[in-house]
């Protein structure tokens, strides 16, 4: 099959993937910097390239309420957003995860207020980690047109059923020209398929009531379920993402590990930073030291034995965190990781870095200041110090 | 009504069976309860009317009784009995 080659941004391959994808029903707000998104998407609508139900609703509390109306119908549906849009939905964004819709929804990641800023860090969909959606995380323009292609395809899995958030860098990923190879629609159709809704409350010859209320005596058994949908979704986004490789060559995981197999000092990174970051792993390795660097994909369900299995023979782990958790402890990634490791008995000696709010530009010299400071733990044994910023003015 | 385990829920919670609501006893609720004397009441149905649930039994056009499997001992039918002695009135425990 032949791909096509194209410079593109972030925005125009989601808005492209969409397109492909062809939903059933989109309901947007705009915001920056996803609002190009939409606002591509809105052309395909009007230029009746699509068969889309396109809703331009009055804010995002709305966008994500039409979407769970429009899947509870059996509608594909999906949304777009970033930073306080996400923040503005969220009583719905957990309905949409508790009432198991397939929804799909790209987020650009974009700092939340305040101060208010419009530029790139995680705490947007890192403050949503607890709602039940599956997360996965993109490098570059390509993985978030990719992403967004098996993203469907894992939402809809009658086994997870399970609404997917995209999560790609404001304006790192989202405004950059980059070249992505993209499939032919036709391609894209025969891989996402027809949705076929389990059960839709238009079914009039079988009656449901979806989002009733659940008390004392059933509240806690649903969201155990939904729990355990969460448990088992890992090898349904690893076969969808098999089924992907064999179409497009383009092999995805529940992360990547870049040079970790013989690595004595790594970095954990979701997004865009992992790029960067493998170009100092290049220079050091370049250098002798044994670095290496793994960067997560999909993060909910987080993927913690496979991810100590990979991380444990390393004498010093930086977990990088593109979001402060206000905790006086660490970001989230780190938390999770921390756990993940100490739960398989490694060794390795952790440490946490935030880096990059507010869209802070993240170099290579930030980046080897992570890697000094492992490579003198892994020398001394010892952690000075857990928590770490770089990148900010002292 | 026999509550599942969370394997046998249903995905999302989705209620799949229609009407099912006759199942859940809501008169589990109550703390008062209204009872019922015969002798004051004049079948105006004024509870029956008023009942926000389902609770007054009516048989050939009289009030004959209450269900309490759904009553959840709001009072309103107590309240709103227009008899000069009232067929209904509050009293404590399971059925008054």
């Amino acid at each position: 099959m032949v791909q096509e080659k194209v410079a593109i941004t972030g925005n125009e391959a989601v808005a492209l993937a969409m397109k492909q994808i062809n939903p059933d029903v989109v309901a947007a707000y705009p915001i920056t910097p996803q609002t190009e998104i939409v606002q591509i998407f809105s052309t395909y609508v009007s230029n009746g390239l699509v068969d889309t139900e396109f809703v331009t609703v009055e804010s995002e509390h709305s966008a994500m309420s039409a979407s769970v109306g429009a899947a509870s119908a059996g509608a594909r549906a999906m949304t777009a957003t970033s930073a306080n849009g996400l923040a503005l939905m969220w009583e719905v964004v957990y309905i949409a995860a508790s009432n198991r819709l397939p929804i799909v929804m790209p987020v650009v990641n974009r700092a939340l207020s305040g101060p208010i800023n419009i530029h790139c860090d995680h705490s947007d969909a890192m403050g949503a980690r607890d709602s039940g959606w599956i997360q996965l995380w993109s490098e570059n323009t390509q993985e978030a047109y990719d992403n967004m292609i098996q993203a469907v395809r894992i939402a809809e899995h009658p086994e997870v059923q399970l609404p997917v958030m995209v999560c790609l860098d404001g304006f790192i990923i989202s405004h950059a020209m980059e070249n992505a190879q993209v499939l032919p629609d036709e391609v894209v159709k025969e891989f996402v398929g027809e949705y076929v809704p389990q059960k839709t409350i238009l079914d009039k010859d079988n009656p449901v009531t979806a989002g009733p209320v659940a008390f004392t005596d059933s509240y806690f058994e649903f969201k155990r379920a939904q729990s355990e949908a969460m448990i088992q979704a890992k090898p349904y986004i690893l076969d969808v993402a098999k089924e992907y490789a064999k179409l497009t060559g383009r092999e995805y995981g529940l992360f990547e590990a870049y040079k970790l197999e013989d690595a004595e000092i790594g970095i954990v990174v979701l997004g865009s930073t992992a790029g960067t970051a493998k170009n100092v792993v290049d220079k050091l390795r370049a250098q002798g030291v044994k670095a290496g660097l793994l960067k997560l994909r999909v993060f909910r369900p987080f993927p913690a034995e496979e991810l100590s299995a990979a991380l444990g023979h390393l004498k010093a782990l930086a977990v990088m965190d593109r979001a402060d958790s206000f905790n006086a402890f660490s970001g989230p990634v780190y938390a999770e990781v921390a756990a993940a490791m100490y739960d398989s008995g490694a060794q390795t000696k952790l440490i946490n870095y935030i880096y990059g709010l507010g869209g802070r530009d993240v170099g290579l010299e930030d980046v080897e200041t992570v890697y000094n400071h492992l490579a003198r733990i892994a020398e001394s044994g010892k952690v000075d110090q857990r928590l770490n910023y770089v990148g900010v003015r002292e | 009504m026999t509550l599942k385990g969370w394997r046998e829920s249903t995905p999302g919670g989705w209620i799949t069976e229609a009407g099912n609501a006759l199942e859940y006893k809501t008169g589990s609720w109550r703390t008062i309860a209204p009872v019922y004397i015969p002798e004051n009441c004049i079948n105006c149905m004024f509870c029956w009317a008023f009942c926000p649930d389902d609770a007054i039994i009516v048989e050939d056009g009289k009030m004959v009784g209450i269900n309490y499997d759904y009553c959840k001992g709001c009072g309103i039918c107590a309240r709103e009995c227009p008899a000069k002695n009232k067929a209904l009135v509050m009293g404590e425990g399971e059925e008054g």
